[in-house]
């Protein structure tokens, strides 16, 4: 392997032009990504067609071939080019939120997507891609100055307005994904560990004035469904008034699974115990209508998706593509992590979706947008490999 | 790209972090499998046997429908407390429920494959299991119902709300209820409970006009009007209960109660309960009185032929009475109907369900001549005191048209052509309005509210027709269109051609493809007496609370104006005046000892050709008073003479509305 640290930069130019290095750019794609993801949209489609919303499943087939498609599209551009949009694409993510606070419709209390025709647009599901790469842009440009207070202070603001914007619409999970991606992109930029540190005491005390101090000021910042369902998984609850109710409905939906799933038995799921079980809950009808086996087949293809994600995060031909590939993998595991976690009783209700198995166009594309663009990170990577050894 | 931007494949301090990343994946999905192999593997028993027990069920609080009264508060629509049959379906067997899951998505599917290619409906799956079988079969015996039926009953319900009672049977005798309740254990799963259902304190009174009540059906589920009703609820599905459903249906309240396997309640607390809203009552606009003489005066005159009538308020649109004959008992729609009973009401010969006052388009003959005179005056081709000579008959194109018995009227003038009816006046008056060209005589059809819908609150109401040369166009094409998908036979006209001169004159009498309801005729004569003041006829005045307090007006929406002259509108009435009162007047024989001086009446009758070869009865009439003016239309199918049975109907129904004692002339007889 030629690893050598400095190289000639006419290098990789020559390398992506040459007509000596002319691969078709499907056979750089990272093919165990491609099939873990592709096995996600297979039990999406099956598991939605197994719940009460079964006509649904055309739709989310349609939302995969869409997000296949770009996905693809994406992967074929060097993702490198879009560093110096990071302006643009900040502000793009920032008009998108502003425009479901204006223009959007209200669903359950909350406003968090523009209808627009067939589709409603939940345009802060697409914001995660678009902050992970403006932040990533921001901090390679400072990547010799990322010691200062000051850089990580700038990160941190850069995500936290979106993230208040999003608090706003109400949409507690999403503004959680913001936080974690910004988190994730410090940490593998290479922030010093006395700012993780020092971010740690902060939040902690913002979120103790937030949730002790400010409701006694009469400020409140939090709903009271949202503290509601953040504690209520501590005390699960009879009454299908309760968030609580929810949750243990779940938990039964999957216990009752047992090994190898209740098949056509099934009744938590189908039967309208469980409400939103084919966009929120969609783990709990995989986990009641096919048992372990069948949730732990989901579980290990999110695993195999980490595990690639992460290689491709140490291929990656530049600190840009690393930055966003660590977003990325932080943004997929928070959101399976706390829904599954969710669904099985150990995180609250957030309302964040299961990425790709939950029904929902905003999120299938966004997420398949940012597969897009990890493989877009390989492709790049094998091609300048390639380069450097010719 | 500048060179610090590429890095050598991986810094040592990238490759700790990115460890500790992986670390941090692992660890969580770590965390999510063991819970995943606790809550499936070595606990999912325990939550099997939960998921069977978790039960809940809703119990639907029905909201009793709001009550139905006429304009002096009389109930004409109430509500009566009646037994139900039900089945539990916590106590039916799983495979009864996922059957009735999969038909459900079978019928789905169907419905979604396009129009011509659905295939047959699924078949009701059978008795999944001998005990189930058992049961149908013993609570059937008690029921009069084949087990057949009871499933087909079941699996229909289930499919639509899967945990929610299955009504078995509507409105079972008392004694049948206390049987089943005495020998609870014999009849398992079995509830008998009480709903309320719509009753009828005057019979077929207005049947077509009130409408119906009945469950929301799947496509009804679909309307956006209904976007707020749960399955299973109550709805208005024709006339007033269908228009003023919002107000009379009220929020029907729920209690969930928890259940466990078999089917009975684990504790009569309920977790959740949502009271009932009781519907609004609505006052109609209609007089008890006077519908009922309009019926009785139908009966009796027109002796169980089809026909309907309008009784309205020319100034405001309060449509005092509209009937429609055959009528029906709309007490049938309480129990689940059965297809010969709904075939009997809805199709063949009498279509009793049809509300022939709004829905009916007929050809209305005479009566559409001062339509014609109001055309003709505004073209210009008559003034009110020019004469034309009646000889009986006159040659329209090359064909010889003539009055009704070749009666030759000698000189008239439009008054007179009023008094008389004279044909030949008219069809003169059609050849020279086609001469000039523009549509004039369709145009003031449609300005006075023919040919359009009148905008009355009944959902049924049909738009009718005035026949002209867009429409004449319009129905060729179709033809062309349509002949040679029919072997070539005729489709919709049998010629293809163009809207003629003869066609023009036809309308002008009334006669041809026109299609008029009674209540449009009503509306455009109420248009002349008010000299252009179209009203909108509505039905519905109030929305009241229990107590009949006024919760809220109904608008109507404003009448429309045309421009009508005076001279000529006074020649028109007073040509209707004569047509009733003069001593050659066409129905003054019917109104003889009326006391004309007190109250005129203004009349035409009409007797229009059918293509059954027996000719439609046709009055309409104008009564003015300061406090109630009425314009009343009747129309009898099949009935003959105008002044045979529909000017008897409509002087009966004046003598109710003003307390006249005179006698009505005719109706008793049965010449055409």
């Amino acid at each position: 392997m030629a690893g050598s640290p400095i190289v000639d930069p006419g290098a990789e130019r020559l390398s992506r032009s040459g007509p000596r290095i002319a691969p078709p750019g499907l056979l750089r794609l990272d093919p165990i990504l491609l099939l873990a993801v592709l096995g996600l949209g297979a039990c999406s489609l099956v598991a939605i067609d197994a719940t009460t919303e079964a006509t649904l499943a055309s739709r989310q087939g349609a939302f995969f071939g869409i997000g296949l498609a770009v996905a693809l599209l994406v992967s074929q551009v060097d993702y490198s080019r879009l560093r110096e949009l990071k302006y643009g694409v900040y502000g793009l993510m920032v008009a998108l939120i502003l425009a479901v606070i204006a223009l959007g419709g209200v669903t359950r209390g909350s406003r968090r997507a523009i209808d627009a025709g067939p589709v409603e647009l939940q345009t802060s599901e697409l914001g995660k891609v678009l902050l992970c790469l403006a932040l990533a842009a921001f901090l390679v440009d400072r990547s010799r100055r990322l010691n200062e207070r000051d850089t990580t202070a700038r990160a941190m603001l850069m995500a936290l307005f979106p993230t208040a914007l999003v608090m706003i619409q109400p949409d507690l999970g999403s503004a959680l994904v913001y936080v974690v991606i910004a988190l994730a992109a410090l940490f593998c930029a290479g922030t010093s560990w006395r700012h993780f540190a020092g971010l740690f005491a902060l939040s902690a005390a913002a979120i103790a004035i937030a949730l002790v101090g400010a409701p006694k000021l009469g400020v409140e910042v939090l709903h009271d469904y949202q503290a509601d369902r953040l504690t209520s998984f501590l005390h699960p609850s009879d009454d299908p008034g309760d968030a609580g109710y929810q949750q243990k409905q779940s938990v039964i939906a999957i216990g009752s699974g047992e090994r190898t799933g209740r098949g056509e038995e099934a009744t938590q799921t189908t039967l309208k115990f469980l409400p939103e079980e084919h966009t929120d809950f969609i783990f709990a009808v995989v986990g009641e209508r096919w048992g372990f086996i069948g949730a732990a087949l989901v579980l290990s293809l999110y695993a195999l998706l980490i595990w690639r994600a992460l290689r491709i995060l140490t291929l990656a031909k530049n600190l840009y593509g690393a930055v966003i590939a660590g977003g990325i993998v932080a943004m997929i595991l928070f959101q399976v992590f706390v829904n599954v976690g969710m669904n099985v009783g150990i995180m609250p209700i957030t309302g964040i979706p299961l990425p790709l198995l939950s029904y929902g166009g905003s999120s299938v594309l966004t997420t398949l947008l940012a597969v897009g663009l990890l493989q877009s990170i390989h492709v790049q990577a094998r091609a300048s490999r390639k380069g450097i050894r010719t | 790209m500048n060179v610090d931007d590429r890095r050598p494949p991986i810094t040592p301090q990238l490759a700790v972090r990115v460890a500790i990343l992986g670390g941090v994946a692992l660890t969580l999905f770590a965390v999510v499998f063991f819970r995943l192999w606790f809550l499936q593997v070595l606990s999912g028993e325990q939550y099997l046997v939960e998921a069977r027990e978790n039960r809940t069920r809703a119990v639907r609080i029905q909201a009793p429908r709001g009550e139905i009264v006429d304009r002096n508060g009389t109930l004409l629509v109430s509500n009566r407390q009646a037994v139900v049959v039900q089945l539990e379906p916590q106590a039916l067997p799983d495979a009864e429920i996922v059957a009735a899951a999969r038909w459900g998505q079978a019928m789905t599917r169907r419905s979604k494959r396009p129009k011509g290619k659905k295939g047959p409906p699924a078949a009701i799956p059978p008795i999944p299991t001998a005990e189930l079988r058992q049961r149908f079969r013993r609570l059937g015996r008690v029921l009069g119902m084949r087990p057949a039926t009871i499933q087909r009953r079941a699996i229909e319900q289930l499919a639509v709300v899967p945990y929610s009672a299955v009504r078995v049977r509507s409105d079972v005798p008392r004694a049948v209820m206390s049987y089943l309740k005495e020998r609870k254990e014999r009849f398992p799963g079995v509830d008998v409970d009480r709903v309320y259902l719509r009753s009828y304190p005057r019979d077929t009174l207005a049947a077509q006009l009130l409408g119906y009540v009945g469950e929301i059906s799947p496509d009804e589920l679909k309307e956006r009007r209904n976007r707020k009703v749960n399955p299973g609820t109550i709805i208005g599905k024709l006339g007033i209960e269908r228009t003023y459903d919002r107000y009379l249906r009220g929020r029907d309240g729920a209690k969930v109660l928890r259940v466990d396997a078999n089917g009975r309640f684990s504790s009569d607390r309920p977790v959740r309960r949502r009271e009932p809203i009781p519907g609004r009552q609505l006052q109609l606009s209609l007089d008890l009185g006077l519908q009922e003489a309009g019926q009785d005066a139908m009966n009796a005159v027109a002796g169980g032929l089809p026909g309907a009538f309008v009784a309205m308020n020319p100034v405001n649109g309060e449509v005092y009475a509209m009937g429609s004959m055959p009528t029906f008992d709309p007490s049938v729609f309480a129990k689940p109907i059965s297809q010969a009973k709904w075939a009997e009401l809805t199709a063949g010969e009498g279509r009793p369900l049809l509300n022939r006052a709004v829905a009916g388009a007929y050809a209305a003959g005479s009566t559409f001549k001062p339509i014609t005179s109001l055309a003709a005056l505004d073209a210009g081709v008559i003034t009110p005191g020019q004469v034309v000579e009646d000889t009986g008959c006159i040659k329209v194109g090359d064909r010889m048209k003539c009055n009704a018995g070749k009666v030759a009227n000698g000189g008239v003038d439009l008054r007179r052509a009023l008094e008389v009816s004279s044909d030949v006046y008219y069809y003169l008056a059609g050849i020279e309005l086609f001469e000039v060209g523009d549509e004039r005589l369709q145009r003031w059809a449609k300005a006075l509210g023919l040919g359009r819908r009148t905008g009355v609150d009944l959902p049924e109401e049909a738009r009718g027709l005035i026949p002209g040369k867009r429409w004449r166009a319009w129905m060729n094409r179709q033809e062309r269109r349509c002949r040679p998908t029919n072997q070539g036979r005729a489709c919709y006209v049998i010629d293809i051609r163009p809207y003629n001169l003869g066609d023009n004159a036809n309308l002008a009498v009334g006669q041809g493809e026109v299609g008029i309801s009674p209540l449009q005729m009503a509306v455009a004569y109420s248009a002349i007496a008010t000299g252009g003041r179209v009203p909108r006829p509505h039905l519905g005045l109030e929305v009241q609370d229990a107590t009949g307090a006024v919760v809220q007006k109904i608008q109507p929406g404003p009448a429309r104006k045309v421009k009508i002259d005076p001279a000529h509108r006074d020649a028109i009435l007073d040509g209707l005046a004569r047509a009733a009162q003069a001593p050659s007047g066409t129905s003054t024989p019917v109104f003889e000892g009326w006391p004309h001086e007190r109250l005129p009446v203004y009349g035409k009758t009409g007797t229009a050709q059918t293509a059954s070869g027996i000719d439609q009865s046709w009055y309409v009439a104008y009564v003015p008073h300061e406090t109630k003016p009425i314009v009343i239309a009747a129309t009898v199918e099949r009935g003959g003479w105008g002044a045979d049975r529909a000017a008897p109907i409509t002087c009966r129904m004046l003598r109710e509305w003003f307390r006249v004692g005179a006698p009505c002339q005719g109706g008793g007889s049965n010449t055409f």
